[in-house]
């Protein structure tokens, strides 16, 4: 079951449609990749699912239930134009965000100390926002994100302003709040890490929803009958009818050849044919990266 | 509900504690206090000024003979067959202040006279001499005219107007009031509430770029209502005025009792005041006898200060403070939302001037407006100007110490509630759609544009 879900979503400023009938449906635990090229409708998307604009038409569902103002409570959301009043010392400010998100202050206050000392910044408790290092801050937002224990979560390019040894962190916390039961919605424009958190996309564009579907359904599809070799020694196969070479490079002594079959073509004949060539190192299909998906499917829709 | 409680405390609680704000609170009463005691300070140490003893000296003929009185700081000693030139050398060392030179063609050359001093002298000194020698000349020009009896004429003709205003409400009751006082009221009224409008609504203004520029917004916007963020923070600002307002009030309360409890002691002020609106009251009152001689001894500086005083207390302080209460709380709503729809419109303080040219005017012409109504309470503009809601908090402030009919005050109050509604449901409407839109610059156009946009 999907623990979130829009159906239909319209959204027009004026004249301009910045959401086109879009349907999104995010399984219960899972990591769901929003992605789209800049101005495609994801910033409007993700609004609309926290109630700070509400649709043209289109319904919203949380837990099987119509979307309602009370439910921001159960929706953390780290945006990506994010900040922190820069006067206002780092508890007292984490404290008034976690209260107006409805935790009590008692209660607010332990699970800050919590996430404080586990993020290493509660010697920061008492300083001002402006003496503390972005990446600091960056900790603080997440922290204030995550505090109210939201079943969905929202994250909008939550790498950035961090160094790789706290992005890794970041990254560990993430996984670890989906194991304890959070859905976590993810946009981004860094395919790389896409591929290695997301289960599922919905890739947007010009309003439209042009993807979506399981990452690793989306990669093999997109591979198409494309196959990765590896032969040892300076070797090249010769023109046959099975297969067609689209890239050869020679490596260590060793040719790597990306080929492409005609999609009828059985996996054993192609090895066999190789086999005669040289000695086979290793033979993979090819799964094209989810940033080289990304731009040849924008490419073709403009 | 509950959030807005939690953003009205976070804006109060942030403001209050700035260093700014406590010195601002605790100081500028104390400035004021200074002003209004100050003076009556200085008047009461006059006798403690340098005693100076003048010579008087005539170029050969004594028409001015002890014509100058002593006055409780200066001696004039008319000095006969005495050179100026010698005294000018030694006049210090005999104990001299200065030398008073007349010359005898006086009567018909009117600076045919010299003051010469080491020091340059005191205003109160040279009108001293001026107005005596002047009455002497007067004098002497009406002797010229033979008339009999001048002495006692002159003595009759001398005469003082004083008017005493006495205000009376529909009860019939008799209060004595002083337009002086009322026109201080209006200014100190009016200066202040465009001050407040002012000083206040543009920190809402700041603090809605700051969330902006800070790029807090998005994050609090997701946990409350945009409406109820600019609300939070207009309310949890208004709360800082009004405690700096009620602060200022009970400040001044307490420099008032202070002030009649030991600067006007001596003079028992009471009595006084009871004396002076005697000669009016005497019907309805029994002469108290007994004040007469208290009276007597006091300076008429101070007894115009105490009738000032008393007249200051007989303004109706309820109606003022509560309508204050009031117009400051529509007015600055109205403004303050305004401004807030400003702040969200753009993206740093410099970018508001556009914006800020037609809201900043009905301010400006108000308190133009308040400051005519000191000298004219009753023009039509004036009028027109406390009824309509722009501009209505500044100049009705002014105009109610001067007395406002009731239905009035009531249209002018129905007027602005209504328009202070309208104006914050248009300003959330700009405000929601301006705080998540950045780089862009935004033009009137756009604002109507987002005006229309829904929710």
């Amino acid at each position: 079951m999907s623990l979130f879900e829009a159906r239909n979503i319209v959204k027009q400023f004026g004249s301009f449609t910045a959401l086109d009938n879009v349907s999104v449906s995010v399984p219960e635990q899972c990591i769901y990749g929003l992605l789209g090229p800049n101005g495609a409708g994801k910033t409007t998307l993700i609004r609309i699912i926290n109630q700070i604009t509400g649709p043209d038409s289109g319904e919203l569902f949380l837990n099987g239930k119509k979307l309602m103002p009370d439910d921001v409570r159960f929706i953390g959301y780290l945006p990506e134009e994010r900040g922190l009043y820069k006067k206002m010392k780092v508890g007292e400010q984490a404290l008034y965000l976690a209260q107006l998100k409805g935790l009590s202050r008692t209660e607010a206050m332990k699970r800050l100390k919590y996430w404080f000392k586990k993020l290493d910044i509660i010697d920061w408790w008492g300083k001002k926002v402006e003496e503390l290092s972005k990446g600091m801050q960056q900790k603080v937002q997440f922290i204030t994100t995550v505090l109210h224990e939201p079943k969905l979560i929202i994250f909008d390019e939550p790498f950035t302003g961090f160094d790789p040894v706290n992005a890794n962190i970041i990254k560990n916390e993430i996984l670890f709040l989906r194991e304890r039961g959070a859905t976590i919605i993810f946009s981004t424009h860094n395919m790389s890490s896409v591929e290695e958190l997301c289960d599922n996309i919905t890739l947007i564009n010009k309003a439209r929803t042009i993807l979506e579907g399981s990452v690793n359904k989306i990669r093999s599809e997109w591979g198409g009958n494309e196959f990765d070799v590896t032969l040892r020694g300076d070797v090249s196969p010769g023109r046959n009818d099975l297969f067609s070479v689209l890239n050869q490079q020679s490596e260590n002594g060793n040719t790597s050849l990306r080929i492409k079959t005609s999609g009828k073509t059985l996996t054993n004949d192609i090895l066999n044919f190789l086999m005669q060539s040289g000695e086979i190192l290793s033979f993979n299909p090819f799964r094209p990266s989810m940033n080289e998906i990304f731009i040849r499917v924008v490419k073709s829709r403009n | 509900m509950n959030k807005i409680f939690v953003i009205i405390k976070r804006e109060y609680i942030t403001r209050v504690r700035k260093k700014s704000f406590i010195i601002m609170t605790i100081l500028a009463p104390i400035f004021m206090a200074a002003i209004i005691i100050l003076p009556i300070i200085f008047m009461m140490s006059d006798k403690d000024k340098e005693f100076k003893k003048i010579a008087v000296i005539e170029d050969g003929s004594d028409l001015f003979r002890d014509v100058i009185p002593n006055t409780n700081d200066a001696q004039y000693v008319y000095l006969e067959n005495t050179n100026v030139n010698e005294l000018k050398r030694s006049f210090e060392e005999q104990g001299y202040y200065g030398i008073l030179y007349i010359s005898p063609e006086l009567v018909n050359i009117p600076n045919a006279i010299q003051l010469i001093s080491k020091k340059t002298p005191p205003i109160g000194l040279i009108d001293h001499i001026n107005s005596s020698l002047k009455k002497e000349i007067e004098k002497q020009k009406l002797l010229a005219y033979n008339i009999q009896d001048l002495d006692n004429i002159i003595k009759n003709i001398n005469t003082q107007v004083s008017v005493q205003t006495i205000k009376i409400d529909d009860a019939g009751q008799v209060k004595e009031t002083s337009t002086g006082i009322a026109m201080a009221l209006a200014y100190i009224g009016g200066l202040l509430m465009y001050m407040l409008v002012f000083i206040f609504g543009s920190q809402v203004m700041r603090g809605v770029i700051e969330e902006k520029t800070s790029r807090i917004v998005e994050v609090i916007v997701s946990s409350v209502k945009p409406i109820q963020l600019m609300m939070g923070k207009i309310i949890g600002i208004a709360l800082v005025g009004l405690t700096q307002f009620l602060t200022w009030v009970i400040l001044s309360i307490a420099v008032v009792a202070f002030v009649q409890g030991t600067v006007l002691k001596k003079t028992d002020l009471t009595e006084i005041t009871q004396t002076l609106p005697q000669d009016i009251m005497t019907k309805n009152q029994p002469a108290i006898e007994s004040t007469q001689v208290s009276s007597v001894e006091i300076s008429p500086e101070l007894a115009e200060f105490s009738k000032i005083f008393e007249s200051a207390i007989n303004q109706d302080w309820l109606l003022i403070i509560l309508s204050f209460i009031f117009y400051f709380i529509t007015g600055y709503l109205l403004y303050a939302s305004v401004f807030a729809a400003i702040g969200s419109a753009v993206d740093n303080e410099t970018e508001t001037q556009q914006f800020m040219m037609p809201v900043t005017i009905p301010i400006i012409v108000g308190l133009m407006v308040a400051l005519g109504t000191m000298q004219n309470p009753e023009s039509s503009l004036s009028f027109w100007c406390s009824l309509i809601p722009l501009t209505s908090p500044i100049v009705m402030i002014a105009r109610i110490p001067f007395g406002v009919p009731a239905w009035q005050l009531t249209l002018s109050m129905g007027l602005m509630v209504i328009t202070f509604i309208a104006f914050v449901w248009m300003a959330a409407r700009i405000y929601r759609t301006g705080i998540l839109m950045y780089g862009k610059k935004t033009s009137w156009k756009e604002i109507w544009k987002w005006l229309k946009y829904s929710g």
